[in-house]
């Protein structure tokens, strides 16, 4: 391939070939002639890349030691971790390969950027107490030189869960376990709460847990080009293309008690061009699928899934998008400024928006009434039905509410069990996963970068065991049921 | 995989095609400083050289540790002379002034230099801290609202020697206990490191705090102050002068609705207002 031409060893003999072949032309066709030979120059300089014929910069590069499928908040926090945490510097080259540079359908910016400890499981709130600390620090982690600091305009307001008499016995021991991991939470009765925050109405209410600091909500963009920004100042590739096909190969090897089990391992990435057919193979020795709602296609590309149903090879990757809607709507005398981010038993959220009385949120639809995921289009229908009577009931001031706009985003939806898969596939065993987070991976992203950028360099978890998490939970069937999903 | 390189190793331009565009966006969407044409000499070489960017970024988490360091908790003294002496101790340290019940304010000298004498109080609550100029931050505040609490993973990434940041589940948690229970006056005008974060950390001072004085520090902005809704007890609150707060006459109405008690001083209400002809 004429791509791969070597490095400039010839690259004098060229320079001076080049230099000599310059004909004497009219003006304006000399000064063409001319930047045309600095860019050849420019190219046979160290660091160029070396495309006398014709230009390449579109591609990914033909070898990367990782790639990670996938350029949301997950996936260029995996991608600033291993540049932390690699032992020489500039040891591993990492690529990171979106197919959208906009971002328009990317789960990240379209989320509401709220970050809460009031989870039930224990891995969850250790991921979002690290990750707020993180947010916290953001400008000593992600600090660049020359560049100004970082402002994810954070609002500390906290996180209000409200719970009907079924669930005030299950939000009692879910507090009494986030206390222990040192989440501050506090537990306020209907009394307290119609105190501190008059405007709510607190019938059907039993029980309501506050978070008192460290919850709130954020700006994802801020984070998403923040993280950009450090990770392409720490040498990371990016690369706008498609991942279209794996190359592997498998090995058929026999477990110690005599099974037969056949091992596969990803050589190549095909990575094909935006509106082309075109496509570089990029040879890589790790692949991480951090594709968010749509990482069930790509662990398909890579065969997870095809086999007789019930064994391991046969068990798929259970994420799949889902489509969310988030409403903006403004009401003047509704709540003031210390409103929480407030989640009412029937699945109903909203929180604050600024100064100007907008407020936003949304619902989550049960199972029957599940939107098709093929399109980003808003329902608002939904809104008059299912998001506007509870709120009215819970804050009555939401009855003269206007709607101003909306929109709608995907959850990498884990139909399992609703909690994050993390680390590597069984089989595929270059493949790890970091997706199915179902609506809440952009408050656990720092954490889970961190988890999976020690699990490909040291093969295991250093900080926070996130082994509940790892893929065979599927097949063995152990669910690790989230109480609290939003 | 990586070869040794040489000393001062010429490499092209930082960027690739793809990245020239993020960082020169990154750029035009800086507030200030950014714009001008002429790069100074040092950037230029820190673009070029490698060694020249881990210089620099050498020299940026040095200050950062600087900071980490003013800030650190004084455990010893906090064991041995009891919470309300470490607190005073600390923030004579950063250079501010104390006052303890039934006593006078005490300050350190011109040179930083301050009598010990304090250190026999162990039983004598602090009743007013006056931290104004100070470089406290976040980390600071731990040791004056709560001790031993979320103030234990050190946060510093690895600047000099080898820090690793602790997880939570590493520390056993403790009961958390206010440090300073009785702390009735706290200011912080002009700190130039309080931000929304550190006033997320008052709220277990709710108990006893009644005058709070945030005027003048740079990074507080309207979002830290929804925060300060938790200080019930709070009468007198100065908000003026806040640079980075966006709308400073609405907000002066939203806190003194969210804090019927209190008397904020702050921004005048008409401020964000279009003065007509004739009050100009």
């Amino acid at each position: 391939m004429l791509r791969t031409a070597s490095r400039p060893r010839w690259g004098r003999a060229l320079l001076a070939r080049g230099l000599g072949s310059r004909r004497g032309g009219s003006a304006p066709d000399q000064n063409g002639k001319v930047s045309e030979i600095k860019k050849k120059i420019q190219s046979v300089l160290p660091g160029g890349a070396w495309n006398p014929l014709y230009d390449t910069s579109y591609l990914p590069p033909e070898h990367s030691d990782v790639v990670i499928v996938g350029g949301g908040v997950i996936g260029l926090s995996v991608a600033y971790w291993l540049k932390r945490l690699e032992k020489p510097r500039g040891a591993i080259r990492v690529l990171v390969v979106e197919r959208d540079h906009t971002y328009s359908r990317a789960s990240t910016v379209l989320s509401v950027g709220g970050i809460r400890q009031q989870f039930s499981v224990p891995e969850n709130i250790q991921l979002s107490l690290f990750s707020i600390e993180f947010l916290r620090n953001i400008n000593e982690y992600l600090a660049v030189v020359d560049d100004p600091p970082l402002d994810i305009q954070f609002n500390p307001s906290g996180y209000l869960l409200l719970a009907s008499e079924k669930g005030a016995a299950l939000m009692e021991s879910n507090v009494k376990v986030q206390r222990q991991e040192g989440a501050k939470v506090c537990l306020m009765s209907p009394e307290q709460l119609r105190n501190k925050f008059p405007w709510i109405n607190t019938e059907g209410v039993a029980l309501a847990s506050y978070g008192m600091e460290h919850e709130g909500w954020f700006d994802p963009w801020s984070l998403l080009q923040g993280l950009r920004r450090k990770v392409q100042s720490m040498g990371v590739l990016f690369c706008h293309g498609e991942v279209t096909r794996f190359i592997s190969s498998s090995d058929h090897m026999e477990t110690r008690s005599g099974e037969e089990v056949t091992l596969k391992r990803i050589h190549e990435v095909h990575v094909k061009v935006d509106h082309s057919l075109e496509y570089q193979p990029v040879e890589c020795a790790i692949v991480i699928n951090a594709a968010g709602a749509w990482s069930g296609q790509i662990a398909q590309l890579a065969g997870i899934g095809k086999g007789p149903p019930g064994t391991l090879q046969g068990t798929k990757l259970p994420v799949e998008p889902r489509k969310r809607y988030v409403y903006v709507w403004h009401c003047p005398q509704g709540p003031g400024l210390e409103t929480p981010f407030v989640v009412d038993p029937s699945g109903v959220y909203f929180r604050r928006e600024g100064l100007g009385n907008n407020y936003l949120g949304g619902c989550s639809p049960t199972e029957e009434e599940e939107p098709d995921p093929g399109n980003l289009e808003v329902d608002h229908d939904f809104f008059q039905d299912k998001v506007w009577p509870p709120l009215a009931q819970r804050v009555p001031a939401f009855e003269t509410l206007k709607a101003r706009s909306s929109w709608a985003g995907y959850y990498d939806y884990n139909t399992f069990d609703q909690n994050g898969v993390v680390g590597p596939h069984p089989l595929v065993i270059n493949m790890y996963f970091a997706t199915g987070f179902s609506g809440h991976g952009l408050q656990q992203a720092p954490a889970v970068g961190r988890a999976v950028a020690e699990m490909v360099l040291q093969g295991h978890f250093q900080t926070i065991d996130l082994s509940p998490f790892l893929f065979s939970r599927f097949y063995l069937g152990e669910r690790v049921q989230e109480h609290n999903i939003v | 995989m990586a070869a040794p390189r040489a000393p001062l190793h010429l490499v092209a331009p930082l960027w690739n095609t793809g990245t020239r565009g993020i960082r020169g966006l990154s750029r035009v969407a800086a507030p200030e400083g950014n714009q001008k044409k002429g790069r100074s000499l040092l950037q230029f070489l820190a673009d070029r050289f490698y060694d020249v960017q881990a210089l620099r970024e050498y020299l940026l988490r040095k200050q950062a540790w600087k900071m980490h360091q003013k800030n650190r908790p004084f455990t010893y003294i906090k064991e041995r002379y009891g919470p309300y002496a470490a607190g005073a101790y600390f923030i004579l340290k950063l250079g501010g002034a104390v006052k303890f019940q039934g006593k006078e304010w005490i300050r350190s000298n011109a040179r930083g230099h301050f009598s010990l004498d304090f250190l026999k109080l162990q039983t004598v609550p602090v009743e007013a801290v006056d931290a104004s100029g100070c470089a406290i931050n976040y980390q600071g505040l731990d040791s004056l609202c709560e001790w031993g609490g979320s103030g234990a993973p050190c946060i510093c990434p690895g600047v000099v020697g080898s820090r690793k940041a602790l997880s939570a589940n590493t520390s056993p948690a403790p009961t958390p206990t206010v440090a300073l229970k009785e702390l009735q006056v706290l200011w912080l005008q002009r700190c130039p490191h309080v931000d929304d974060w550190c006033l997320s950390r008052l709220h277990p001072l709710a108990n006893s705090l009644q005058e709070l004085s945030l005027a003048g520090c740079p990074k507080i902005s309207e979002r830290g102050l929804a925060c300060l809704h938790h200080l019930q007890n709070l009468r007198k609150l100065d908000i003026s002068d806040l640079p980075a707060v966006s709308n400073p006459g609405l907000t002066q109405i939203l806190v003194e609705e969210m804090l019927p008690d209190c008397k904020v001083v702050g921004a005048d209400w008409a401020q964000g207002l279009k003065l007509g002809q004739e009050e100009q």
